[in-house]
């Protein structure tokens, strides 16, 4: 039978499947390479960038809820310079498209790291305003359309590069977040980041996490993120990038079914350090099962 | 490649309170050093998503068998607990950096506490040629494991138990203090509890002898990509985190900073 096409267009950037390792769960793909050929990813989203190094939060930063992870890594990076100059080269060796996830506490600090960003070999700039754990920026720009709308046309003015907005699950109606992104000229979303939780041990009467609350992910939160996705697919019109709890093949393809271009592969990352191309390999035994020869016949094909 | 992770559960029994051995078969039993840990996925339950890092206690290189010695503490340990022989677990490893022995160092003093005994068990049996003395604090009586090994292995052994029921009462720590001097060891190793190890970081530091100390942290990939097992290491003004998982578990006891809040629980 003839190969099924799986390449996806993503704002201009043509993906050679829709599997892309999300921000944070991946760092800059070393830690990988000895478990699978990351060439294999249509994409990988690095780990969250700042301008300047940062030390993120105290340990410990990780606690696991049912069928979720609880974390609170706090975007410990080594900030801007260090990133183009030692791991964007290595990463370039790899055939994979490279999406940086850009910080700041300002929209000052955004806007520069996109205009640094503007002349480096990277295909897609993600613009996360939705990290729930860090004091300034992240959350308090995602959560209301008038920041995102104020925060995604200045740092759109500031790059040529394809622009993907990460938006946040904590906020009243994503689909009013979703739509100011992309009246402020963002080229794509991804959704969804972590929701705000909390973990307790009852023996210490402490919380488990040292920032007292973290962002969940996994498949505890599969089902809002599927929901989301649908409800923004119906109010835009640009690729979305879908993610939340995505393990397996079938995940992958609701979400496609939902409305995703993009399918991000977060936690299954730390569960499974091949989790990236098993998902790709499942996705690819449902085309040949169903007999699909595009996986664009997938993307919204929801049947309501 | 998912296959090639799975490994056969040879035994899994209790060897003293709540501490349950398991023998496991696997192709990574040759290249395991002491203090590495493998990442076990929990088969069965879906929810509980993450891998646990269990440290390696012993090698059988001529049957090809890991060991890992575990205490029950959740519903992830509990689970583990309840595996039988026949059964097959997903595990990645040998991951992590290690204990190392200088070719030049001869003694060794080996200090653990409670669960933490458990990673410093292979040392012995990995270099055979040193002479050890050993310094273990369990609980009590019924928590004591594998005492019989360390008698074995090394030439000098301390026991404590917190309630005095077998040897010394007390905690390790106090023990080690007051021998160490006679001892002299050119190279202390040491795993347990966060207070004990602060304990044994100053004594070590004092004299200026060489230590490696292995921490524990709640942890994510197990393979140095999501920063969660952080802890914190000198710098020259101030510190940074580095990841238990790949820069640790094992230490240079000088170069980190322990905090109490840090959390052990096996």
């Amino acid at each position: 039978m003839k190969m099924s096409n799986l390449a996806v267009d993503i704002c201009g950037v043509k993906l050679k499947n829709p599997i892309i390792a999300a921000s944070g769960t991946f760092g800059f793909g070393e830690a990988f390479t000895s478990y699978m050929d990351i060439s294999r990813i249509g994409a990988i989203t690095v780990t969250g960038i700042t301008l300047e190094p940062r030390l993120g939060n105290p340990p410990p930063r990780i606690a696991e809820t049912p069928s979720g992870i609880l974390n609170s890594v706090g975007l410990q990076n080594p900030g801007i310079n260090y990133f183009l100059d030692a791991e964007l080269p290595e990463l370039r060796k790899y055939d994979t498209a490279i999406i940086v996830n850009i910080n700041g506490n300002t929209i000052d600090e955004y806007c520069s790291l996109a205009r640094i960003l503007d002349s480096h070999p990277i295909d897609l700039i993600e613009l996360n305003i939705s990290c729930p754990n860090v004091k300034e920026g992240g959350l308090a720009f995602g959560a209301h359309p008038d920041t995102v709308y104020e925060v995604t046309k200045a740092v759109k003015a500031n790059t040529k590069k394809p622009l993907i907005v990460k938006l946040t699950p904590n906020t009243s109606d994503i689909r009013e977040t979703a739509k100011a992104a992309v009246e402020a000229g963002c080229d794509g979303l991804s959704l969804i980041n972590t929701l705000l939780g909390m973990a307790i041990d009852i023996k210490k009467r402490r919380p488990i996490l040292a920032n007292i609350t973290g962002g969940l992910s996994g498949p505890a939160i599969k089902p809002i993120a599927l929901r989301m996705v649908w409800e923004v697919a119906q109010v835009v019109d640009v690729p979305i990038v879908g993610m939340g709890g995505i393990m397996d093949g079938t995940d992958a393809v609701e979400f496609l079914l939902a409305g995703a271009t993009g399918i991000g592969v977060g936690t299954a990352n730390l569960v499974d350090p091949t989790a990236c191309v098993d998902i790709l390999d499942e996705l690819k035994d449902y085309m040949i099962e169903n007999k699909i020869e595009d996986i664009r016949d997938l993307i919204g094909a929801l049947r309501i | 490649m998912k296959n090639s992770r799975m490994c056969k559960i040879i035994s899994n029994h209790s060897i003293a309170d709540n501490m349950y051995l398991m023998a496991i078969e696997s192709s990574i039993a040759d290249r395991a050093r002491p203090g590495q840990f493998i990442h076990i996925k929990l088969p069965y339950d879906d929810s509980l998503l993450l891998r646990r890092p269990i440290s390696i206690n012993n090698v059988d290189l001529d049957k090809g068998v890991v060991y890992i010695a575990y205490q029950v503490v959740g519903k992830g340990t509990e689970l583990l607990s309840s595996l039988e022989s026949g059964d097959h677990l997903d595990i990645l490893g040998p991951l992590g950096n290690g204990f190392s022995i200088s070719s030049y160092v001869e003694t060794v003093a080996i200090v653990g506490g409670g669960c933490g005994i458990a990673p410093l068990r292979y040392i012995l049996d990995y270099w055979k040629d040193r002479s050890y003395t050993a310094f273990l604090g369990y609980r009590d009586g019924n928590s004591i494991y594998q005492l019989d090994d360390f008698e074995k292995e090394s030439d000098n052994l301390y026991l404590t138990t917190d309630d005095g029921s077998k040897g010394e009462k007390g905690v390790i720590t106090k023990v080690f203090e007051r021998e160490v001097d006679m001892v002299r060891p050119q190279l202390i190793m040491a795993c347990g509890p966060t207070p004990m190890l602060k304990q044994i970081q100053s004594i070590a530091n004092e004299r200026n002898i060489a230590c490696q100390i292995s921490l524990e942290e709640r942890m994510g990939c197990g393979i140095g990509a999501c920063m969660v097992c952080s802890c914190k290491v000198k710098m020259k003004d101030g510190f940074e985190y580095k990841k238990v998982c790949t820069d640790g578990p094992v230490f240079l006891s000088d170069e980190v900073i322990l905090d109490e809040n840090v959390q052990f629980s096996c």
